[in-house]
């Protein structure tokens, strides 16, 4: 399939400079250890806010990795050259997406025992269903963040505008992953009422996946 | 009479209110070769995006092989070298070169015989950012003609080649055109124009104002073009 | 004409206005539990609602732009758009100076304010986007995109929202009176502000579109004189 080929030339080409995985897992870190010292860490408030202040964490480090989603293409005009190409635009943006999903889920993995140690949470019996709200909530906030990458790419203001437009856009992704999160942190299961949460989180996901698969072409051909 | 590689109808693209083309009409058939001369803003680099299918037209049509530019169909037979390279610095000449082969639909094995061909095989795996821009030229080059493309869409190829590369690219666009590929390329390098081009056209403020065969007089003063039926 | 569809609509607006003022001040009752401050819910929901009337217009304008490419549509989702955001700042601030007098506190994250700012966020961004781009047609298409997923989103967002809320229960800016949750008589006036106020928005939205033609045809001779 055309669109993993474009997920690895992303992946290959991210390996090899890790630039934006560098910064943003350092940004992560960073992050983790300031909210140490707004939040603190040894009260028994923080099961309450654990999976808000993970996923804070999370669309942080997410900006860095999605900005550089179509911005990587804009060196010696390659992004003209692929969009020439007779990969549809379809291809093209999902191949992205999966490229940064794999990327960020990755610096999520690694944040994980690092808050786990920093917060004093114990999420091991937890760590599947842990894994797969962070592959729905990552999902979504990828598929929203590339597609918005492709729109502000030509932008001056970039780096700013990218977070300004996704972060409003993917409140109810991250209202949902947060409190399923929470949930597990906790160590309950996600069931009865809160299932309600895991259905809008897949229901957000299958939405604005079709609707961004729609209307990419539209984006990339100017 | 077999159906034109390009046919361009009655195309206008505007940005904003201002018309960057205005009522373009032209075709070409296999095997001929287009040079698209005009000043700066006069509207080739506009219509050639279009041709490539980056951009599209505000009106009228656009026929690639007899299908719409944005058809992939149409896309895989397209070799496009535009102002900039295409090729990525972080990665490897092969690594660039093979990635093109997969999109494009040709073997891998195609990338290494044009890293030959155009004397990068001693570089195939440096990372392209360690290169010269001679051998970023040739490079993006081979990207643009590897998968034997039957139609090549070319932007001020010549500016800003050294002399090998200029040698390079005239040769492959010679040998393009003897095997019946079709050509199109704006340029401000006259002279090496006019040798390969079988057809003319000028373009001013977004108008097509001459289009027809390259005559005698064109090869002997390539200014012959402007003078004769540019305005001012 | 525009000129006297204009006239026609800002005098309807300033009589439905006026009328709807001097009722709500004078002749309506008290309400049982909030006593007079209530009143300024006549203009907290329907502003809300002008809002929503507003970014659905948005919605199927560029919903119409990108299947018709015609610059026009373009223009009446941006005039929409930001009408409808200065409904939403009437209906954020009428709620807080609401809540700053029922509760004492002027934001209490009650679900329908909350869901209020973070359209305005939405939408403002849209702005924003618009704001950044300079070719009108490349402005107009990603625009466009923008706004048709900026309507899922808070659609989506507003069923979030009230989950949430049931989770975390909170105060609620509404009217009741003794057992039925409003009298006919006010929600007759409602429903009279919303014309009003809907009609304010179809009025400002006329008037913000000539801008925008004038300003384009401004663009176009400009463009035009700079290439002479």
């Amino acid at each position: 399939m055309v669109f993993l080929q474009i997920a690895a030339k992303d992946l290959r080409s991210e390996l090899r400079t890790k630039e934006s995985l560098n910064a943003s897992l350092s940004f992560a870190v960073v992050i983790l250890l300031l909210f140490s010292f707004a939040f603190d860490p040894s009260s028994e408030a923080v099961a309450e806010f654990s999976g808000g202040l993970l996923w804070l964490v999370f669309a942080f480090a997410g900006a860095l990795i999605l900005n550089r989603s179509f911005a990587r293409e804009l060196p010696n005009d390659c992004l003209e050259v692929l969009i020439a190409s007779p990969v549809s635009g379809a291809q093209l943006f999902l191949g992205k997406t999966v490229a940064s999903f794999i990327l960020l889920l990755t610096i999520e993995v690694i944040c994980l025992p690092i808050f786990g140690i920093f917060y004093d949470i114990t999420w091991i019996p937890q760590a599947l269903p842990l894994l797969g709200i962070f592959a729905l909530g990552t999902w979504g906030m990828t598929i929203l963040g590339t597609l918005f990458s492709a729109l502000t790419v030509n932008l001056s203001l970039r780096e700013l505008m990218l977070p300004m437009l996704l972060y409003p856009l993917m409140l109810p992704a991250l209202m949902a992953a947060m409190r399923l999160t929470t949930i597990l942190l906790a160590g309950n299961a996600i069931a009865g009422n809160d299932m309600v949460w895991l259905r809008l989180l897949i229901g957000f996901d299958i939405i604005f996946t079709a609707l961004s698969l729609a209307l990419v072409e539209t984006i990339l051909v100017r | 009479m077999p159906e034109p590689v390009l046919a361009v109808d009655h195309v206008y693209k505007y940005f904003g209110d201002y018309p960057a083309l205005h009522d373009v009409s032209f075709s070409l058939n296999g095997g001929e070769c287009l040079a698209l001369i005009g000043r700066n803003g006069a509207g080739k680099t506009t219509m050639l995006k279009i041709l490539a299918g980056l951009s599209g037209a505000a009106q009228g049509e656009v026929r690639l092989f007899g299908d719409s530019p944005r058809q992939a169909s149409a896309r895989r037979r397209i070799g496009l070298l535009g102002h900039g390279i295409g090729v990525y610095d972080e990665l490897t000449a092969i690594e660039n070169l093979t990635i093109f082969a997969q999109l494009y639909g040709v073997s891998a094995s195609v990338a290494r015989h044009w890293l030959e061909r155009t004397q990068l095989a001693h570089v195939a795996n440096a990372p392209v950012r360690e290169f010269s821009r001679g051998m970023r030229q040739r490079l993006a080059v081979a990207r643009a003609f590897l998968h034997d493309p039957a139609l090549l869409i070319l932007d001020e190829p010549f500016t800003a080649l050294d002399d090998r590369a200029i040698a390079l690219l005239q040769g492959l666009l010679a040998e393009a055109k003897a095997a019946g590929r079709t050509i199109i390329m704006s340029t401000h390098q006259l002279r090496e124009a006019m040798e390969l081009a079988t057809h003319v056209a000028l373009i001013e403020r977004g108008k097509l104002v001459h289009f027809g065969p390259r005559s005698a007089e064109m090869l002997a003063d390539p200014t012959y073009v402007y003078r004769t039926f540019g305005a001012a | 004409m525009t000129k006297n569809i204009r006239l026609v609509l800002g005098a309807l607006v300033g009589i439905l206005l006026l009328r709807n003022l001097y009722v709500i001040l004078f002749n309506l009752p008290d309400e049982m539990e909030q006593g007079p401050v209530y009143r300024i819910f006549y203009y907290h929901l329907p502003a809300f609602f002008a809002a929503i009337l507003c970014y659905i217009t948005a919605l199927v304008a560029s919903s119409m732009y990108l299947i018709k490419k015609n610059l026009r549509y373009d223009a009446i989702a941006m005039s929409a758009t930001e009408v409808g955001l200065a409904f939403a700042a009437v209906n954020l601030t009428t709620g807080m100076i609401w809540g700053r007098i029922s509760w004492g506190i002027w934001w209490a994250w009650d679900a329908r304010l909350t869901w209020a700012l973070i359209c305005w966020l939405v939408y403002f961004g849209y702005l924003m986007l618009r704001q950044a781009i300079d070719d009108p047609t490349e402005r107009a298409k990603n625009s466009a995109v923008l706004s048709i997923f900026a309507f899922v989103s808070v659609a989506i967002t507003y069923k979030a929202i009230e989950w949430w809320r049931t989770q975390h229960p909170g105060p609620v800016l509404s009217i009741r009176t003794g057992k039925q949750l409003i009298d006919p008589i006010m929600e007759n006036m409602l429903y009279m502000n919303f014309l009003a106020l809907a009609t304010l928005a179809v009025l400002m939205v006329i008037i913000r579109l000539n801008q925008e033609e004038m300003q384009r045809q401004i663009d176009g001779l400009r463009r035009r004189a700079h290439a002479i």
